[in-house]
C-alpha cells in the first residue's frame, strides 16, 4: 500500500482543524465562533504544522517533495492542470464571498468597558460626591459594623433591583431579562465573571445613575438604552442595589482608594 | 588620498556623539530656568512635534536598551572565559561590546536630538519636569559621564588588561553596569512621573503630609482636618501636587519613588537583557548566513546559540514583571487600568499576546533546531509534537479576545448573544490568560531541559527516580497552575484575591518546579558521558532568519507597549497635573501607532545594520592588512 505523504497528512489536520472549530466546538459544544477568531486559530495551526515539518531538514524535505514534483515532474501534468484551474476558482469564491454586498446590518462597535473621563467627579445629580478613585459605598461598612444594617440595605437593593432592573438584567441577573432581546448592546450581564470583580463600586454608581445618555465621549457611537436612574432612584436606593449585586451573584467589586 | 582607519572613524564617531549629548545637556540647562508661559509649544515641521519626539525617544530607547542589556552578560561571560580559560567565551564578550561602542554613540546622539526637539517643541513640559527632578538631571549628566569614560577604558583595555589585570577589568565591566542601571534608574523617574504622579501615604515625609492636607484643606475650607484623614490609611494614594493649582507638594525623592518607577524599572531591567540578547543573537546570525569559512559558522552559531539563551533568559520572568507593572497600574488609578486593559488599549494586549507566542514559539524552534546538531538528541524528538501543540493551544487562548464585538458580524453577536462568546469568552479573563503563560513558560524550559540533556547519558545511580521526580514535578506544577486558574473563576473569592494571591502563587509554582528541576537535573548529569559532540556550524538557515525575527518582533512589541505606556495619560502631559493642550493632545489610534512603531523600527534596524557593518569593514581591513604586514616582515 502506498504511504500517505507528510504534505497530505498536514493538509488533512489543518482542514479537520478548521472543520473541528466550525462545526464541532462552533456548533455541537458551544455556539458559533466568529470566523474572525476561527482565522487567528487557524493561522497558530499552520505556524505549528510549519515548525513541526521544518525543524529538521529530513522532514522539510519530505514535506515539500510532493510540492516539488507537482511543479516539475513530468508525470504530474494532469495535477497541475487541476490546480492551476482549481487555486483561481476557489480564490474567485472567496474574494466574492468577502466583497459582495450583503443586506445584513453593520456589527457592533461597542468597547468591552465604558471608561469615566480621567478628571472624573462622581456625582449624584448635582451633588459632588469625590473622585472614583476615593468613593465607597456608604453602606459597605456595615457589613461588618451591623449586619442587621446590612441586610435591610441588601433587601431595600433587591427590591429596587426586582422593581426597576429586572426586565433587562434578568431575574437571575444574567443579562437575559425580558427585554433585553430587543437591544444592541445587550444589558450587562452580571453573573459574567468579567464584570463585578474588574470594577469599583463608585463605577457602578457611576453608570446606574447617568445611564445610557452619561457614557463618554470616548468609545462612541454609544447605543445603550440604560435610563439616567438618578432621575428615578434615590442615592441611598442606587448604592442598595449594588450592594444587592454583589450580595446575590456572589462577586466581590475591587476596593477603591487603596494601592500596596 | 587615502581615509582614515575604521577603527579611527569610529572613534571620532564616538568622540562627536558623546560631546554633542554632554553639550546640549549643559546648554538646556539655561533653558529651563526661563518663563515659557508665553509660548508654550512650538512645532516641529513636516512630521510634527508629536512624531518627532516619539521617533527620537523611541529609538534612543532602543538603542538604550541595547547598550545597558549587552554590558549586563558581556561581563558574565568575560568571568566564564576568564575562569573557565577558554577564549572562546572572552572573544564573544569583546565582541559584543564592540557592538555596544557603535550602539553607544547612537545612543548618546539620540538622545541629543531628543532633548533639541523637547527643548523646542514642548519647553512647557520640560521646564515643569525640570523645576521637580532638576537635581535628578545634574546626577544623570554625572553619571553619563562616568559610564562613557568606564566603557571608553574597558573596550580599549580589553586587550591591554589581559592576564594578571583581567580582575581589574572586570570590576571596570561591573562598574559600567552600576553607572548604566543608575542612568536608567534615573531617567525612568521622569517619564513614570508623567503617567503616576502620586505615591502612597506611607511613604511621604512628615512636611509633605503636611502640605499635602494643607492643600486639601484649601480646597475644601468646610472639611476638619479629620474628616481628610478620616479613611486615609498607609497604602492610600497621594497625589503629590495641589489639585487646583498644580503646585507641587512634596520632595524629589518621593516625586522619584512614585506608584510605577520600580515596576518600570525592573520591567526594563529584565527587558534589556532579552532585547540585548535578541539583537547580538540577530547579529550572529546575520554573520552566519554571510559566513565563508567553517570556523566562522561555528563560532556565529555558538555566539546565536548564547545570544538566544540570554533572551530567553530575560524573556521568562518578563512577563511577571509586565504583570507586576500592569497591577501597579490597576493599584494607581482604576480608570487607568480599565482604559489599559477593558477599552481604549486592550486590543494592543492582544497583538501582544499574538508577538509573545511569535518570541515563544520562535525560541523553542531555535532550540529543536539546534537539537539536530548534537548527537543523540534525536530520543527527545518524539516529544515535540506534544510540546508544540501545548505551545500553540495556550498561545490560543492567550490571543483570544474577551470582547469580540469589533471583530463580528451582526449574526454572528446574535449568534453568541452579545459581545462575548459564552465559552471562549472565559479565555478573555486573565486568570486564564495569567495560567497558560505560566504553561508556555514552563514548556520553554523543558525544551532547554531536552537541549541541555543531549548527547548526554547520566550514570547517577538514582538516574530513574531522578527522572521519575521530575516528571512528577512537572506535572504537579501543571496540574496546580491550571487549578489556581479555575479557582480564579469562582465568585466567593474575597477582593483582589485574584491579584494577590492566586496569580503570586501560579508564578511561584512556575519558579519552584525551574528552580527544583534544575538543581535535581545538574546532580543527576555531573558525572553524565558524552554520547557526541555539539557540531556548531551544522545548522539550518532556517533557523537562523528565526533569530532575526525574534529580534524584530522583540523590538516591535517595545515600540507598542511603549506607546500603551505612554498613551494611558490621554490628554495629559503629566497625568492629573499638566493637560495637553497642543494640536497633538489627541490619543492615536492603534493603526496610526502601529504605523509609527514600523517606521522606528525600519529607521532602528537600518543604524542598526550601519553599525554591524561598520564592524565588518573593519574586520575585513584589518583581515587585508595583516599579509601586508606580514610580507613586510618577511622582506626584513
Amino acid at each position: 500500500m502506498k504511504r500517505i505523504s507528510l504534505f497530505t497528512i498536514c493538509f488533512v489536520i489543518f482542514i479537520a482543524s478548521w472543520v473541528f472549530l466550525r462545526f464541532v466546538v462552533g456548533g455541537f459544544i458551544s455556539v458559533p465562533i466568529p470566523s474572525s477568531v476561527i482565522a487567528m486559530y487557524m493561522a497558530l495551526i499552520f505556524v505549528a504544522i510549519l515548525v513541526h515539518v521544518s525543524v529538521e531538514d529530513t522532514r522539510f524535505s519530505e514535506f515539500i517533495r510532493p510540492i516539488h514534483e507537482t511543479l516539475v515532474d513530468e508525470n504530474r501534468k494532469t495535477r497541475r492542470i487541476v490546480l492551476a484551474v482549481l487555486i483561481p476558482i476557489l480564490m474567485l469564491g472567496y474574494t466574492y464571498t468577502n466583497i459582495a454586498q450583503k443586506a445584513i446590518p453593520a456589527g457592533d462597535p461597542r468597547v468591552a468597558h465604558p471608561v469615566p473621563p480621567s478628571e472624573f467627579i462622581l456625582t449624584y445629580k448635582e451633588k459632588e460626591i469625590g473622585t472614583m478613585q476615593e468613593v465607597e459605598n456608604p453602606y459597605r461598612h456595615y457589613e461588618k459594623d451591623s449586619p442587621e444594617e446590612f441586610k435591610s440595605h441588601i433587601e431595600n437593593g433587591r427590591r429596587v433591583y426586582y422593581d426597576n432592573c429586572f426586565y433587562c438584567h434578568g431575574d437571575h441577573l444574567d443579562g437575559q431579562g425580558h427585554l433585553a432581546h430587543g437591544f444592541q448592546p445587550l444589558p450587562a450581564n452580571f453573573q459574567d465573571p468579567g464584570i463585578i470583580p474588574n470594577f469599583q463600586e463608585a463605577f457602578f454608581f457611576w453608570r446606574i445613575s447617568k445611564g445610557g445618555p452619561g457614557l463618554p465621549n470616548n468609545g462612541t457611537p454609544w447605543n445603550s438604552a440604560m435610563p439616567v436612574w438618578e432621575e428615578i432612584l434615590t442615592e441611598e436606593e442606587i448604592w442598595d442595589v449594588i450592594l444587592f449585586l454583589s450580595h446575590y451573584t456572589g462577586y466581590s467589586y475591587r476596593p477603591s482608594g487603596e494601592a500596596h | 588620498m587615502r581615509c582614515c582607519s575604521p577603527q579611527t572613524l569610529k572613534r571620532i564617531y564616538f568622540i562627536l556623539a558623546v560631546m554633542l549629548f554632554g553639550i546640549v545637556l549643559f546648554a538646556v540647562i539655561p533653558a529651563f530656568a526661563q518663563d515659557v508661559t508665553e509660548e508654550e509649544y512650538r512645532p516641529f515641521p513636516m512630521i510634527g512635534s508629536r512624531n518627532a519626539a516619539w521617533i527620537a525617544a523611541q529609538l534612543h530607547l532602543l538603542f538604550g536598551s541595547f547598550i545597558l542589556g549587552v554590558p549586563m552578560f558581556a561581563v558574565i561571560i568575560e568571568f566564564i572565559g576568564w575562569k573557565t580559560k577558554d577564549e572562546r567565551y572572552d572573544r564573544m564578550a569583546h565582541e559584543f561590546i564592540k557592538l555596544c561602542m557603535g550602539a553607544f554613540s547612537t545612543t548618546a546622539l539620540l538622545g541629543g536630538v531628543l532633548v533639541f526637539i523637547l527643548v523646542w517643541c514642548y519647553p512647557k513640559v520640560l521646564f515643569k519636569l525640570s523645576g521637580i527632578f532638576g537635581p535628578t538631571m545634574i546626577f544623570y549628566v554625572v553619571l553619563f559621564f562616568g559610564e562613557t569614560f568606564t566603557l571608553y577604558i574597558y573596550y580599549y583595555g580589553w586587550d591591554k588588561m589581559q592576564g594578571r589585570f583581567k580582575w581589574i577589568h572586570l570590576v571596570l565591566g561591573v562598574l559600567l553596569n552600576l553607572w548604566g542601571t543608575a542612568i536608567m534608574f534615573v531617567s525612568n523617574t521622569w517619564l513614570t512621573y508623567q503617567t503616576s504622579p502620586a505615591t502612597q501615604f506611607k511613604k511621604l515625609s512628615d512636611e509633605t503630609k503636611e502640605a499635602w492636607i494643607e492643600s486639601v484643606l484649601s480646597q475644601n475650607p468646610e472639611m476638619t482636618r479629620a474628616e481628610v484623614l478620616d479613611g486615609i490609611t498607609g497604602n492610600s494614594v497621594i497625589p503629590l501636587h495641589n489639585e487646583t493649582t498644580g503646585e507641587f507638594l512634596a520632595n524629589v525623592w518621593e516625586a522619584v519613588n512614585n506608584f510605577t518607577w520600580m515596576p518600570v524599572n525592573i520591567h526594563r531591567l529584565i527587558g534589556n537583557i532579552a532585547f540585548g540578547g535578541s539583537i547580538v543573537a540577530a547579529y550572529a546570525a546575520f554573520r552566519f548566513l554571510v559566513a565563508k569559512t567553517e570556523e566562522d559558522k561555528s563560532h556565529y552559531d555558538w555566539m546565536g546559540y548564547n545570544g538566544n539563551f540570554i533572551a530567553l533568559i530575560g524573556l521568562i520572568p518578563l512577563p511577571f514583571a509586565g504583570y507586576w507593572l500592569g497591577r501597579e497600574i490597576y493599584m494607581f488609578n482604576n480608570t487607568m487600568g480599565i482604559n489599559m486593559m477593558g477599552n481604549l488599549f486592550s486590543w494592543l494586549f492582544i497583538i501582544q499576546a499574538v508577538m509573545i507566542g511569535v518570541l515563544f514559539i520562535g525560541a523553542n524552534y531555535y532550540l529543536w533546531s539546534g537539537m539536530g546538531r548534537i548527537e543523540g538528541a534525536e530520543i527527545y524528538a518524539r516529544y515535540r509534537p506534544y510540546m508544540i501543540a501545548t505551545i500553540v493551544i495556550c498561545v490560543a487562548v492567550w490571543m483570544t479576545p474577551r470582547t469580540l464585538s469589533t471583530i463580528s458580524s451582526a449574526s454572528e453577536l446574535s449568534a453568541m448573544g452579545g459581545g462575548n462568546h459564552p465559552h471562549l469568552g472565559f479565555f478573555g479573563l486573565m486568570t486564564a490568560k495569567n495560567t497558560v503563560v505560566n504553561i508556555v513558560i514552563l514548556t520553554t524550559f523543558l525544551s532547554f531541559l531536552f537541549y541541555r540533556r543531549s548527547g548526554k547519558t547520566p550514570t547517577a545511580s538514582w538516574k530513574n527516580i531522578g527522572n521519575i521526580a521530575i516528571s512528577v514535578i512537572f506535572f504537579l506544577g501543571v496540574v496546580s497552575i491550571v487549578v489556581l486558574g479555575i479557582v480564579g473563576f469562582s465568585k466567593k473569592l474575597p477582593p483582589l484575591y485574584r491579584e494577590n494571591v492566586l496569580t503570586p502563587w501560579q508564578v511561584m509554582v512556575a519558579l519552584g518546579v525551574m528552580v527544583v528541576v534544575t538543581i535535581i537535573d545538574i546532580f543527576m548529569y555531573r558525572k553524565a558521558t558524552t554520547a557526541g559532540t555539539i557540531k556548531w556550524g551544522e545548522m539550518t538557515e532556517r533557523s537562523q532568519y528565526v533569530l532575526i525575527l525574534l529580534a524584530i518582533t522583540f523590538t516591535s512589541l517595545m515600540g507598542l507597549m511603549g506607546y500603551a505606556r505612554s498613551g494611558l495619560r490621554e490628554g495629559w502631559h503629566i497625568f492629573g497635573v499638566q493637560r495637553d493642550t497642543s494640536v497633538d493632545a489627541f490619543t492615536p489610534t492603534l493603526s496610526n501607532a502601529v504605523n509609527m512603531v514600523a517606521i522606528i523600527m525600519v529607521i532602528f534596524f537600518a543604524l542598526v545594520g550601519f553599525i554591524f557593518w561598520l564592524g565588518l569593514w573593519g574586520e575585513k581591513k584589518k583581515q587585508q592588512a595583516v599579509p601586508i604586514e606580514a610580507a613586510a616582515e618577511s622582506d626584513d
